[in-house]
């Protein structure tokens, strides 16, 4: 535990710093705010770095990676026997995201300072920024399931204030309601496993209940509630929470809407840190999973497949770039999901988690990129649109180049990250079930080709007359593209199976030839498909979505989904309960005193003033609820 | 009678002498003097409020009809603290509209005798003396409520209250004298013993039951409720729903976890099982459309009472203590809420959703506290609501009770939306005509930021909790 002291600052800074810049919003200037903040991310930066060093450097210790607790603390004493605590628990998976997340949140706070400049409510920004990343911290180091779900809920705040943070645009508003609501849904589902399962097993505490010796387990796993065993529906439940927040089908409607926050956010949140926060939670309960019980983990694998298959049909439909870009984030969470569920406990067996942590870590580089570069071509064109962009590699140089790399990192082109994090996850899918072996290697064609389709129709294709020349961004935008860009093209050569797999030992990762061939293969046609139909304008694409007709439509409109949840909030919420019980209200209710419907004008016209006759009712009421329980309760239920 | 005994009614007596005094000051005041009674009155409860932390004695007086315990004494202590904040919020009420009406200190001295009765209710180790403090706990909150006479809302709500508070107070009767016909006793700790779940003594509890049920405006006994809120003024709403509804919880909660190793525990287990679930879901449903802010917290309140339930399903020193603590930080959460909407209403008589559009440009410290309310009435860590709904969930889960756990969660999810349209309309939304800004006066902010603090310190220091959990062992 010695040494490791200094983590609580890596949580404890962005938090000050929100309380400072947030209360002083009005008083201090924009860009002293913006700097207070950018400083303190990269001291935490720093120290995740550090933290990072002290626990991989020296190598793993024998008997594998330890879970290191340097803080701990009892918050709250339920009873005798459960009590929650918080504290900080590192080990590879936690200080894995500790570092993901301070890259990744350093860099959108540098780009920030260029691309949020004279906004107003600059500052504010800055003050969510740093809640964001306290509670991003927070949720990856928590030492129990009470702490992350804590923090999982104020994630899940800042993501609402952020989506939200152009108050005065009705869909950005819009979104973030819908983000907070549907998320907010999940994570309910998140609460009663975390209630069942702490009440079965007795704590909260990680390191407790994923003991290897299994007695948590064994407790909650023993008592079964209509068919299967508690453990299997608390597991489900928490997978339920997980794939809120991930976006997986079909609670993903949020994460689209919420590309209308502001770019870099889309980067950090919905892109890099918060979405990949279900995997992680997956993850961190891996153990539960593994030993407890096969179903959940099955449908954890067939959601992220299927997901990740639906996204990436829906990506290469979308016309802004932001929401192919969302898409394709959801298809890649899937495949980190599919990982996980894919995976064995240990040895060779243990791929698909390795598999999963890697994808995730380079995911967050590549994607981040990705955001931050569309950011600058949006800030060069003033739009989203793909139609009003074309041309623009000779405007956006740099831009342009750290695009590409992002591009073919996420495609998965050889020696780019992307392609060693795919390669273990086809692996490890291969290992367990040849279709979703198959879905793996269809998705990955289809995300070479959505991604070079957006690559190609921003920077190549027809050039479009600008009316003001796009010009390059400012310092402060491109620096972090161009990191982002080197690490994503070198994150790929780190051998992580030395530092993250389930069973705690290292692996050596190595390459299976055969998949990579394959899958290279196929993503290589994919980029060339989208270069055939996108490097020049033509008339091929409209051909083939005209020629593919319902089909085509359907993917534009996102397959009717968010048509779905209205029809089902509006006509069955609303029409069917809400209006009802309104219509009682109003009409019966307060229908005397509003003098509607004949026979209450009546009455009221008999019993002037005050008595408008419907404390009668309220009494006639009172007195059948009486009746009814005294009915249901002794002559009912007594036979 | 020993000097003994005396202290074990300290708390009362206190009461009574404060009522008391400030009366009698009263009448040496003339013209805008009368106003200084306002200050003093704050004064002198706090100074009863203080001195009801000092160390509480135990025993039984009166043969057993009067008892007190630390958790009675605290129960009390709890309550002092909402009538103290309803008074303080109050205030630059009762100096604006009630001075020159030359009725001052009436307005303390019922809504003082009120707080007496609960103060008895709680005390009560027999029927008799429960129904009393009921009696006297309901009457002069009927009187307040319709305190602006020259309102007809108000006078209406008044009439309202009375009338369906005679109704449950006859029921309850009704209910006590079966019991008493079939046990030949008053007294609650012989009646547990001697109860074995007759279908007339279920008749009798079901009568007696549906009496507090009223004052905690349970579905189907909630109808009164938004008349009464919407009607009745503010600071006596917000006395309503959460002094009120407080005592009723705690005295229901003697009875209920009391009686439960008898022979009634399958009855009560369905009763409260059914009318959790319509108190929530009904409560929820009709908080969604209403406009009107009073309204909506009135209904909002039925809901949250619908929550208050839950903890009642486990029966061990937990759910004791889950409840008692949502009360505190239910007292906390919905009097923010109710302070900030009678500030606005004092200030300018709106009270209308859309009033509120675009408050938070105009009045940002108020938006604040209201957006605190309103995400801890909807239970968003890291509030205090999270804490208090998260520990009432924790009492059911321990009871087994999956479908209803899922059900109370499903409301919670459509409570946060309802909570989130005044969020809207307070953050999001832009008015043609929004309200000016407006200082709110001292004691108002004074007890503004009392909850805010409440809602803050509550859910994030633990020791509050553990405390109230340790009175319960």
């Amino acid at each position: 535990m010695e040494g490791y002291n200094y983590t609580i600052w890596i949580v404890l800074l962005p938090f000050l710093v929100f309380l400072v810049v947030g209360t002083g919003s009005l008083r201090i200037r924009p860009i002293v705010a913006g700097w207070i903040g950018t400083g303190s991310i990269l001291i935490t930066l720093a120290l995740s770095l550090m933290c990072a060093w002290n626990y991989f450097g020296a190598g793993a210790p024998e008997g594998g990676w330890q879970t290191l607790i340097p803080y701990d603390m009892v918050w709250l004493r339920f009873n005798d026997t459960l009590q929650v605590h918080m504290g900080i628990l590192l080990d590879p998976i936690s200080v894995m995201m500790l570092v993901v997340i301070s890259v990744v949140s350093s860099m959108v706070h540098i780009y920030s300072l260029g691309y949020m400049k004279g906004e107003a409510g600059f500052a504010r920004y800055y003050a969510f920024l740093s809640l964001f990343s306290f509670s991003m911290y927070g949720l990856v180091l928590a030492t129990n399931l009470f702490q992350i779900y804590f923090f999982w809920e104020l994630v899940g705040i800042s993501s609402y204030l952020l989506i939200g943070f152009y108050y005065d645009r009705h869909s950005a508003v819009a979104a973030a309601k819908k983000a907070f609501i549907v998320t907010r849904f999940a994570d309910f589902g998140f609460m009663i496993g975390i209630l069942l399962l702490s009440w079965y097993t007795g704590t909260f505490d990680f390191a407790t209940l994923t003991s290897p010796d299994g007695a948590a387990i064994a407790k909650a796993a023993s008592v079964s509630f209509m068919g299967a065993s508690v453990l299997t529906w608390a597991l489900v439940l928490i997978f339920i929470g997980g794939a809120g927040k991930s976006a997986m089908f079909p609670l993903h409607i949020w994460l689209p809407d919420a590309m209308e926050g502001p770019t870099p956010v889309s980067a950090l949140i919905h892109a890099a840190t918060m979405v990949v926060a279900g995997v992680y939670l997956v993850a961190r309960l891996f153990p539960l999973y593994i030993f407890g019980d096969a179903t959940a983990l099955e449908v954890v694998a067939w959601t992220g497949a299927f997901t990740s298959l639906f996204a990436a049909i829906i990506a290469l439909t979308q016309e802004d770039i932001k929401r192919v870009l969302a898409y394709s984030t959801m298809s890649q969470i899937g495949y980190m999901m599919l990982a996980l569920g894919v995976s064995g406990s240990g040895g060779e067996e243990g791929l698909g988690y390795t598999a999963s942590m890697f994808h995730l870590f380079t995911h967050a580089m590549f994607k981040a990129l990705l955001f931050l570069g569309a950011g600058a071509v949006i800030h060069a064109v003033h739009s989203n649109l793909m139609d009003g962009m074309g041309g623009l590699r000779r405007y956006l140089p740099l831009t342009h180049a750290s695009f590409l790399v992002a591009c073919l990192a996420i495609a998965g082109i050889p020696p780019f990250a992307g392609f060693f994090s795919k390669d273990e996850i086809l692996a490890a899918a291969l290992h367990k079930d040849p279709v979703l072996f198959g879905t793996a290697l269809l998705v990955a064609g289809l995300t070479a080709l959505y991604m070079f389709r957006l690559y190609f129709r921003i920077f190549w294709g027809e050039n479009k007359s600008y009316a003001h020349p796009p010009h390059e961004a400012p310092a402060t935008m491109w620096v972090p593209l161009m990191i982002l860009a080197a690490l994503s093209a070198l994150v790929g050569f780190i051998p992580f199976g030395e530092y993250v797999s389930p069973d705690r030992l290292p692996h050596a990762s190595h390459l299976d030839m055969s998949i990579a061939i394959t899958a290279t293969a196929v993503s290589v046609l994919g980029i060339l498909t989208a270069m055939w139909l996108y490097r020049k304008p033509s008339g091929v694409p409209a051909r083939i979505s005209g020629g593919l007709g319902a089909l085509y439509r359907a993917a534009y409109r996102k397959f009717y989904i968010d048509e779905i949840y209205m029809g089902v909030t509006k006509n069955i919420l609303f029409k069917g309960i809400s209006s009802p019980v309104a219509w009682f209200d109003r009409h019966v209710v307060d229908g005397a005193m509003n003098g509607i419907g004949w026979v209450t004008a009546r009455v009221s016209k008999e019993i002037k003033g005050l008595q408008s006759g419907h404390v009668q009712q309220y009494a006639l009421g009172f007195m059948l609820g009486v009746l009814a329980l005294v009915f249901v309760f002794i002559f009912w239920l007594k036979q | 009678m020993k000097w003994d005994d005396i202290l074990l009614m300290r708390h009362e007596l206190q009461l009574l002498a404060v009522i008391l005094i400030v009366t009698c000051t009263e009448i040496y005041l003339t013209g805008k003097d009368k106003a200084r009674v306002v200050p003093f009155a704050i004064a002198l409860f706090t100074l009863h409020m203080v001195a009801g932390w000092i160390k509480p004695e135990e025993g039984m007086w009166f043969g057993g009809m009067f008892r007190t315990t630390p958790l009675i004494h605290m129960r009390k202590n709890i309550l002092d603290l909402g009538v103290l904040i309803v008074l303080l919020q109050t205030a630059g009420w009762v100096k604006k509209q009630l001075v020159d009406e030359n009725r001052v200190s009436e307005f303390y001295l019922l809504l003082w005798s009120s707080l007496l009765g609960m103060y008895y209710m709680i005390s009560s180790g027999d029927l008799l003396m429960l129904f009393l403090g009921l009696e006297l706990s309901t009457l002069p909150i009927a009187a307040l409520a319709a305190y602006e006479v020259i309102r007809l809302r108000s006078a209406e709500s008044g009439i309202k209250l009375i009338l369906s508070a005679g109704l449950a107070s006859a029921i309850t009767l009704m209910g006590i004298s079966f019991l008493y016909g079939s046990t030949g006793t008053y007294a609650i700790p012989e009646l547990i013993k001697i109860l074995s779940g007759t279908s007339l003594e279920n008749l009798g509890f079901l009568f007696f039951f549906a009496g507090l049920a009223f004052k905690i405006s349970l579905v189907p006994f909630h109808f009164w409720t938004p008349d009464v809120y919407e009607g009745a003024p503010t600071g006596v709403a917000a006395y309503l729903s959460v002094v009120s509804k407080g005592s009723a919880v705690f005295i229901l909660m003697i009875l209920l976890l009391g009686l439960t190793p008898g022979g009634m525990t399958e009855i009560w287990t369905w009763t409260l099982y059914v009318l959790a679930i319509l108190t929530m879901t009904i409560g929820n449903l009709f908080a969604l459309r209403q406009r009107n802010l009073k309204r909506f917290l009135a209904f909002s309140s039925v809901a949250q009472a619908g929550f208050i339930l839950l903890g009642f399903f486990s029966t061990g020193p937990d759910g004791m203590a889950s409840i008692i603590y949502f009360v505190l930080v239910y007292i906390f959460s919905n009097l923010a809420a109710f302070g900030v909407v009678h500030a606005i209403s004092v200030e300018t008589g709106k009270e209308d959703i859309g009033d509120y559009d675009g408050l938070y440009r105009a009045n940002p410290l108020l938006s604040l506290v209201m957006l605190l309310a309103v995400f801890s009435l909807a239970g968003i860590p890291p509030l205090a609501g999270f804490f208090g709904k998260f520990f009432l969930f924790m009492s059911v889960a321990s009871a087994g009770m999956y479908v209803l756990l899922f059900i109370a969660v499903v409301n919670t999810v459509v409570s946060l939306y309802y909570y989130l349209l005044v969020v809207r309309a307070m953050f999001l939304r832009k008015s043609e005509a929004p309200l000016a800004y407006f200082k709110s006066d001292a004691w108002m902010r004074a007890s503004l930021v009392i909850c805010v603090i409440g809602i803050l310190a509550l859910g994030v220091w633990s020791g509050v909790y553990e405390y109230i959990y340790q009175l319960c062992v």
